[in-house]
């Protein structure tokens, strides 16, 4: 591996590790041990991407807190120095407003905002907990091995995105193949546009037969924008699309990995199936959101001023990748950060980022979250892996860490 | 101690609110609203939590 990926151009001997680095194999849960060396080592250091280029890794919470709440760094992929990946948006344009600075950022995100306050997330929760009890309902009517992924993890939050966006869900085949395809590292740039020009395709009519005959979705708030003039179609596009992908594999990803690791830590599991308690639910969910972390290949910024984080100058132009995965098990910050404990308070993680960019659906995704891990173990007590857990095929090849299946019986 | 909120910062993440449900609100775009900018001293330590957890560093408490 580290033959094929050593820089060809570089004339110096070299050391700096490569990043993202392989967890180890029986810890599906830790991040990778050669992160943890990192973050003992230092609060920032040299990594080496696929293409050769040497961006700095932040691995401690308050650096990491300190460049993405920076107005000096940049969120835009087409800066100089921002580090490279294999990009989910390899097709034509920018995902909308995440890969944006201000004021333009900032206008764009204001536009979406509103269906996520608090308040109107919480009126949906009757609705979320309706769809939650309808498929475990459907899940308890069959028998034998059941795939959590398929019959559950990931038809929850898609009919939810579904129902707020306005997007038929009777196409979900369609677009959750797409999706998937868009946030797999090893699909080729070339596959990966493909599928992000087949579901923007599929959105750009949707949203022209919004602008004709709004409704009361956001997709139709959306397409009154347009309408206003305020953003064109093809901009309209790319942000119903962040919406839709944000909505699909970052949750069903949470339910799923977060229900093996439950399976896995009994004593914490049997928390959650004793409690009726909404406030340890709710704890529950910081926790797994801290402990698991499932966006697993770090946050990207371009530095386009010279800035000093944790005793270092980084220059303009050069790329900053926060693995935050290693942020949220930083022991300054969370005692005993390895062990998964559903009642210590772990609001503060950074799993939905930190900064301007950080998370806009994380009030859905909290709720939905709170919902399912407050319902699935009380009504299926007796839940439990129906394979060994070396036969889990965990996602170290897609940009949301997760699971492929999660066979289930009860 | 004086809670000041630039409301032009706010990226309507809600984790204010959800610190601090006596002090904060959101408005119709889910912009923070500051409801007592001289909170209870009981409420302190939410408000602090608040600023901890707010991503555009948008809240800030003063001495008066």
């Amino acid at each position: 591996m580290a033959d094929i990926l050593a820089d060809p151009v570089s004339q110096e001997p070299d050391t700096a590790p490569e990043f993202p680095m392989p967890r180890a194999a029986r810890c599906p849960f830790d991040p990778p041990p050669a992160l943890k060396e990192l973050q003992r080592e230092a609060p920032l250091t040299r990594v080496r991407l696929w293409d050769g280029s040497e961006p700095w890794l932040v691995t401690r919470y308050a650096e990491q807190r300190a460049v993405l709440g920076d107005a000096r760094v940049s969120a835009d992929t087409d800066r100089p120095g921002y580090p490279t990946k294999a990009s989910p948006d390899a097709g034509e344009g920018k995902l909308s407003f995440i890969m944006m600075d201000d004021p333009e950022h900032a206008r764009l995100r204001r536009m979406v905002t509103a269906p996520f306050a608090i308040k109107k997330i919480e009126a949906l929760r009757p609705a979320v907990q309706r769809i939650v009890d309808g498929l475990i309902d459907d899940m308890l009517a069959r028998s034998g091995t059941v795939d959590l992924v398929e019959a559950f993890a990931l038809p929850l939050p898609s009919l939810v995105i579904c129902e707020l966006l306005g997007v038929p869900y009777d196409d979900h085949a369609f677009f959750q193949d797409s999706t998937k395809t868009m946030v797999r590292t090893t699909a080729t740039p070339a596959e990966r546009g493909a599928a992000s020009r087949e579901v923007a395709g599929y959105l750009a009519e949707l949203l022209g037969k919004r602008i004709a005959d709004p409704r009361d979705d956001l997709l139709s708030s959306i397409a009154g924008r347009v309408t206003a003039g305020e953003i064109d179609h093809r901009q309209a596009t790319e942000m119903a699309l962040l919406l839709l992908i944000a909505g699909h594999e970052t949750t069903a990803n949470m339910i799923a990995l977060g229900t093996l690791a439950l399976l896995e830590h009994p004593d914490q599991l049997a928390l959650l199936r004793e409690t009726d308690d909404p406030k340890l639910v709710a704890s529950a969910v910081e926790e797994l959101l801290r402990y698991l972390h499932i966006t697993h290949l770090g946050r990207r910024r371009a530095v386009t001023e010279d800035i000093e984080i944790g005793g270092q100058v980084i220059r303009a132009g050069e790329g900053v990748i926060m693995a935050n995965e290693i942020a949220n098990r930083d022991p300054e910050v969370f005692p005993d950060p390895d062990r998964l404990d559903l009642t210590r308070d772990a609001r503060r993680h950074v799993a939905f980022g930190f900064g301007v960019h950080q998370c806009l659906g994380q009030p859905l995704a909290r709720m939905e979250l709170q919902v399912v891990y407050g319902t699935l173990y009380r009504r299926i007590p007796t839940l439990k892996l129906a394979c060994p857990l070396e036969d889990v095929r965990f996602k170290d090849d897609a940009f949301i860490y997760g699971v492929h299946e999660l066979p289930v019986a009860w | 101690m004086k809670v000041e909120l630039e409301a032009d910062k706010c990226v309507a993440s809600g984790q204010c609110v959800l610190a601090a449900m006596d002090v904060f609100d959101q408005d119709d775009d889910g912009i923070a609203i500051l409801l007592e900018d001289r909170p209870a001293p009981e409420l302190l330590d939410d408000v602090k939590e608040a600023i901890a957890v707010c991503p555009a560093a948008a809240i800030r408490l003063v001495e008066q």
